[in-house]
């Protein structure tokens, strides 16, 4: 995450991250956020498999990091990730759409965790 | 409505002691105190919006009411005339279904009671639902076409659709098994909107793979009633020429006017086609059912819907999702839009049965994929976000994605696509 984004630079955007990550442990602290993200995703679970758990084939996106997410659909919309599809489909979505649907599927079980 | 009312005279006292699927207990005529959702269809509309309210609130009771046996894919259906796919590959049974808790009851509806708040199924027994959900798809519209409107079902035996994958998709892969090398094979396409917009022009692909690999001298006529091909038309053109040269006569703005049944002839308003196989898409409009229920509201074809919660503008409780919509701007009518559709839709119903305001700002993805050869395939995408203002879903500034090219690589996501979403929506 180099480039500043639309949201401030890294120091705003960890605690953006930050506040994110408590409103998955805790509940309530940016649920709105989260319940967004909620809706959002299932615009991204037919492919990547529901709640991001993919039954094969597509990359399953449940349970991986955060800035990792975040990090791929910026480099899908900047067009620094070549890609078949993600490259058009991401730049439907805002900055603070991509964090907080990265937190959300970062929250979601991984097959490693199931 | 009033009419509709009428003709339910003794509806309100009719007991119920619906099977649902796998012999389990039988459903009362009432919802139960969580409350009740019915839906109309087992397609990519109705199987997703079940599968998703389960999910999202599973004190609620879904009962899925689906006239088949089992969920036959449209999508990649065409790969069935290529012969390099098989039916059983695009089947996928509703026992997953029941296993989320869905109550599936094989059965048709024949009538919806609004002001009951109630569904008749054939054979008489009735269901009192909270919310209705028609995702009933489409029906075609063959009294336009004067020698198939007297008998329809047995029309389509000799002229097969092959628009709703199954027995149709079959016959149509043995008419071409069947046809003489040299021989003709003509599809009408019909006005727009009709059902998948490139899907017409995949077909015309897959069927010229078939026939390029096993009857070289044949040829293909495209009776198209529109004036130009429909969705990713340089993408189409463009691979007819580098892979299927001289094959394919492609006649825009040919309105079909009747087909002569005994000669296969397709008849438009400027000539007559005799062809050895003839694939005739008639005009559409949303599933009968919609139309039952009052619930159609526009050009005597489609239903106007609240893209927020997909409810009919017209009949409270009633959502209407999947083809039967009179759609938003820009927004096909596509498997993975009827799941976008579901999942709005189930959102807001979980919403609204707990009192609490639906999501306010939703967005929809869409993707369709279609072959070319057995191996590469090309995609469109369309991005839709709600608009406060217009009040509807709109296309967002550069929201349509396009393949530069066909490559394999579309063609194995194409596949894994489908697996995915018939894993999301099945179970
Ligand atoms: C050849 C072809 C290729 C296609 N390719 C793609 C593709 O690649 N990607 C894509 O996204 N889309 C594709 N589509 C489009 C896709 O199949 C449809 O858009 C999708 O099926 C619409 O979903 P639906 O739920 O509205 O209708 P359907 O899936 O048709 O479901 C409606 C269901 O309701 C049932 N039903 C209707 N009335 C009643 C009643 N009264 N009582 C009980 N049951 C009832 C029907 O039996 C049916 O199962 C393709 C279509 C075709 C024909
Ligand atoms: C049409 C199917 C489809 C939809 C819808 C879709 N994706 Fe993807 N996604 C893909 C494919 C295919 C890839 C592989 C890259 C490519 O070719 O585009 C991918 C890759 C990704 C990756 C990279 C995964 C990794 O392991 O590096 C992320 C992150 C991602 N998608 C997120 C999303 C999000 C978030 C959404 C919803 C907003 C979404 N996708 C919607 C098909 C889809």
């Amino acid at each position: 995450m180099q480039r500043t984004n639309r949201r401030g630079g890294p120091f705003q955007q960890a605690l953006a991250a930050n506040a994110l990550v408590l409103a998955v442990a805790t509940t309530g602290v940016h649920a709105q956020d989260m319940n967004t993200a909620r809706h959002l995703a299932q615009t991204c679970t037919n492919c990547h498999g529901t709640n991001g758990l993919s039954v094969g084939g597509m990359p399953s996106i449940a349970g991986q990091d955060r800035e990792y997410l975040a990090r791929q659909m910026r480099d899908f919309r900047d067009g620094k990730r070549p890609a078949t599809v993600m490259h058009q489909l991401a730049k439907g979505f805002t900055d603070p759409e991509i964090d907080a649907l990265a937190a959300w599927f970062a929250a979601q079980k991984s097959p490693a965790r199931r | 409505m009033s009419t509709t009312r009428r003709r339910f005279i003794g509806f309100a006292g009719a007991s119920a002691a619906v099977a649902a699927f796998g012999g389990c207990a039988s459903l009362s005529t009432h919802p139960p105190a969580g409350g009740r959702v019915v839906v109309i269809g087992g397609g990519y509309g109705g199987a997703s919006a079940a599968t998703r309210l389960r999910q999202l609130a599973p004190q609620i009771e879904v009962v899925l009411i689906e006239r088949e046996p089992a969920f036959v894919s449209c999508a990649l259906s065409n790969r069935i005339l290529a012969g390099t796919m098989a039916i059983d590959e695009l089947t996928v049974g509703y026992g997953g279904l029941a296993a989320n808790g869905v109550r599936v009851v094989r059965g048709e509806v024949t009538a919806i009671d609004a002001d009951a708040r109630a569904v008749r199924l054939a054979g008489g027994s009735v269901l009192r639902y909270d919310r209705l959900i028609v995702a009933a798809g489409i029906d075609f519209m063959y009294e336009t076409i004067p020698s198939m409107a007297a008998d329809p079902g047995q029309a389509m035996q000799v002229v097969p659709h092959a628009w709703k994958a199954g027995a149709q998709t079959l016959l149509l892969r043995r008419q071409l098994e069947a046809m003489p090398d040299g021989g003709v094979f003509a599809i009408h396409i019909p006005p727009t909107p009709y059902r998948c917009p490139p899907a017409p022009y995949e077909r015309v692909s897959q069927v010229a793979w078939y026939l390029r690999n096993n009857k070289p001298k044949s040829k293909i006529v495209v009776l198209d009633s529109n004036d130009a091909i429909v969705a990713k038309a340089g993408l189409f053109t463009a691979a007819w020429k580098k892979w299927y040269p001289g094959m394919i006569d492609y006649r825009p703005k040919s309105l079909l006017v009747d087909v002569d049944l005994r000669t296969l002839t397709a008849i438009t308003e400027f000539e007559k086609v005799r062809a050895d196989v003839l694939n005739v898409l008639p005009p559409m409009r949303a599933g009968r059912i919609a139309a039952q229920a009052g619930l159609v509201t526009t050009n005597a074809r489609w239903c106007d819907v609240n893209y927020l919660t997909l409810e009919s503008v017209k009949v409270k409780n009633v959502h209407v999702l999947g083809d039967s919509t009179f759609a938003a701007p820009g927004m096909a009518k596509s498997g993975h839009m009827a799941n976008q559709h579901a999942k709005v839709c189930a959102s807001a119903i979980a919403d609204l049965m707990q009192d609490r305001m639906p999501f306010a700002s939703p967005m929809m993805i869409n993707t369709c994929y279609s072959f070319i050869t057995d191996r590469e395939a090309v995609r469109v995408s369309h991005v839709h976000r709600y608009d406060a203002d217009k009040r509807t879903m709109m296309l967002i500034p550069g929201g349509v994605g396009l393949s530069a090219e066909p490559t394999a690589l579309e063609g194995t996501y194409a596949v894994r696509w489908a697996q995915n979403i018939f894993a999301s929506m099945l179970g």
